[in-house]
């Protein structure tokens, strides 16, 4: 009898999952989804004065696409996006894999948990205190001045692309590092044995089995590093200088200094594309590492 | 020694990811109001200016406010998701849980912006609660990949055996499955308090008048003068963090060690 009632529970499956996820569903549709799909029927309209004119234009786009200020600021926050998740999936693999593989497993939570913390600390403090460590008389330059490396201030480490970049890579350290130390866990060490049993280097075993065992943690890290630095706001805002203003800076301005929606919306939309757009080619590139094996 | 030189660069690593926590306190006691060495004396006075600053106490008062209210709703959510995503099969289930998960990834501008026009298109009035609804949004991702580990490592076994012993799916749920994720749900209670009390973008578009915290510290570096007590207050937040994350932590280990399951580590 009891069986019946397990087997009836069972046969609506379907229905009771949809049932139980309708609530966040529900409030993501309505407060994330409708939003989304607003700004983009927003980029298609035009600010009139005092309201939004509702006919459908694309001189938004027009504008957002051939004007030289905003095509190059959007440029160079696909630049900053770029190079920032190179340096940072860069530094971040060996770490990944000197946690899974050096670590002795009892100390690999506390390892993770101790390279977690930084990230979960006040952020614009954070943000704050780089441009004391690159500032004229910050931490770099008075260190280097005083060990005599340098004997004038470098200039060229605060309130440009540069500091844009050391700033978000120290912000985005952790989510690099966790996919692919997630990725590296689930390697069969059985095969790096056999790899070096069959007569391959230590080196080679590394290029020829483990890195591509963990190109799908590294394919992670490197979309959730890129599609956020691309659209941060305070670090180009505080050490960014007019120099390294990015995308983000941008659509801030449109919306509440301008209040021109629609423009605001078409440079945020055309940033999602882009974003979009390069994900998807870079995924394509390295469609071969994510077939999982089945070939 | 084996990995030597790894272990020479995971620490300078770990150097460069503590940086600005470690110069956080030297400013914050050192008795000069210019942020710069040399240091110049040691002084508690930025504490006890911090205490004394009314614009401060409110948006405390805000941003405990939000990131409670935020930190129930998402988790709440947060349940509901994991338990969909782990016990059952629907249609549309990557679909749906691909929108719910989409904040993680999503610039948090775009989230701003988009929740502003729709809620000024609307009528409704930037408040405490319009910076909720965007929190919940953005912290629901991280409950779910909490609540989910805690919810995956559950024995199916034990739920049909209260099924078969005549309980009901509400009362199997509150009488086997909660307490089994009781950790995960704290763990998750705490991580999301901490994101949203930290959170600056969606509260600077959404808040209207009233700051929060974030807000309130954008608004003090404007004001070289103002950036000392920051740097005290940004230390016991600091502090205050490391305190909610170690206790988070030790309720998620414990809850994945209750349920049985393996420990694939981190908040991730």
């Amino acid at each position: 009898m009891g069986q019946s009632r397990w087997a009836k529970l069972r046969q609506t499956e379907g229905a009771n999952g949809l049932l139980m996820i309708s609530p966040p569903a529900v409030y993501a549709i309505l407060l994330l989804a409708a939003p989304l799909g607003t700004i983009i029927l927003y980029s298609f309209l035009t600010d009139g004065y005092l309201e939004i004119i509702r006919t459908f234009t694309f001189a938004n786009y027009i504008e957002a696409w051939t004007n030289d200020l905003y095509r190059s600021v959007m440029v160079r926050s696909l630049g900053v996006a770029m190079t920032v998740t190179a340096v940072t999936v860069f530094l971040a693999f060996p770490i990944a894999y000197f946690v899974s593989f050096h670590v002795a497993p009892s100390k690999k939570s506390l390892w993770l948990f101790l390279i977690t913390i930084p990230f979960w600390t006040s952020y614009l403090i954070r943000v704050f205190l780089w441009k004391v460590i690159l500032g004229y008389n910050g931490v770099v330059n008075s260190g280097l001045i005083g060990i005599g490396v340098i004997d004038q201030p470098l200039d060229f480490i605060l309130y440009n692309v540069n500091s844009v970049v050391i700033t978000l890579a120290h912000a985005y350290a952790p989510f690099a590092i966790l996919p692919i130390f997630v990725a590296l866990e689930k390697i069969d060490r059985s095969l790096l044995e056999a790899g070096q049993d069959l007569g391959e280097s230590k080196f080679m075993t590394f290029l020829r089995v483990t890195l591509p065992l963990a190109m799908p943690g590294v394919i992670a890290s490197v979309l959730i590093v890129f599609i956020p630095t691309i659209g941060d706001y305070v670090t180009p805002q505080l050490v960014g200088g007019p120099e390294g203003r990015m995308v983000a800076n941008l659509i801030q301005l449109q919306y509440l200094k301008l209040d021109n929606y629609p423009m605001g919306s078409a440079i945020a939309v055309s940033a999602m594309v882009i974003v979009t757009i390069v994900s998807l080619i870079f995924v394509g590139l390295n469609r071969r590492y994510l077939r999982g094996g089945k070939r | 020694m084996k990995g030597g030189w790894f272990k020479v660069y995971a620490i300078g690593y770990l150097v460069f990811l503590y940086a600005p926590i470690i110069l956080l306190p030297m400013f914050a006691f050192n008795d000069a109001t210019i942020i710069a060495f040399p240091l110049t004396g040691f002084s508690t006075r930025w504490f006890e200016e911090m205490l004394d600053k009314p614009a401060l106490t409110i948006a405390v008062k805000n941003s405990l406010f939000i990131a409670v209210t935020a930190s129930i709703l998402s988790t709440t959510l947060g349940i509901f998701a994991a338990r969909a995503s782990t016990r059952y099969q629907f249609p549309m289930k990557a679909g749906l849980m691909g929108l719910i998960m989409l904040p993680l990834v999503l610039p948090e501008i775009i989230v701003a912006v988009s929740l502003l026009v729709v809620l000024l298109g609307l009528g409704v009035s930037l408040s405490l609660w319009t910076v909720i609804l965007g929190h919940v949004l953005i912290c629901t991702p991280f409950c779910i990949a909490i609540l989910s580990s805690a919810f995956q490592s559950l024995d199916q076994s034990l739920e049909e055996a209260a099924y078969d012993l005549g309980e009901t799916a509400a009362s199997t749920f509150r009488l086997i499955i909660l307490p089994l994720v009781m950790p995960g749900i704290i763990s998750s209670l705490l991580i999301s308090f901490t994101i949203s009390l930290d959170e600056f973008i969606i509260a600077f578009f959404l808040a209207g008048t009233e700051p929060t915290l974030p807000v309130y510290i954008f608004s003090q570096f404007r004001f070289p003068q103002a950036v000392p007590v920051i740097m005290a207050l940004g230390t016991v937040l600091v502090v205050l963090s490391i305190v909610l994350l170690t206790i988070a932590e030790y309720f998620r280990r414990r809850g994945i060690a209750k349920s049985g399951g393996k420990d694939t580590g981190g908040f991730l």
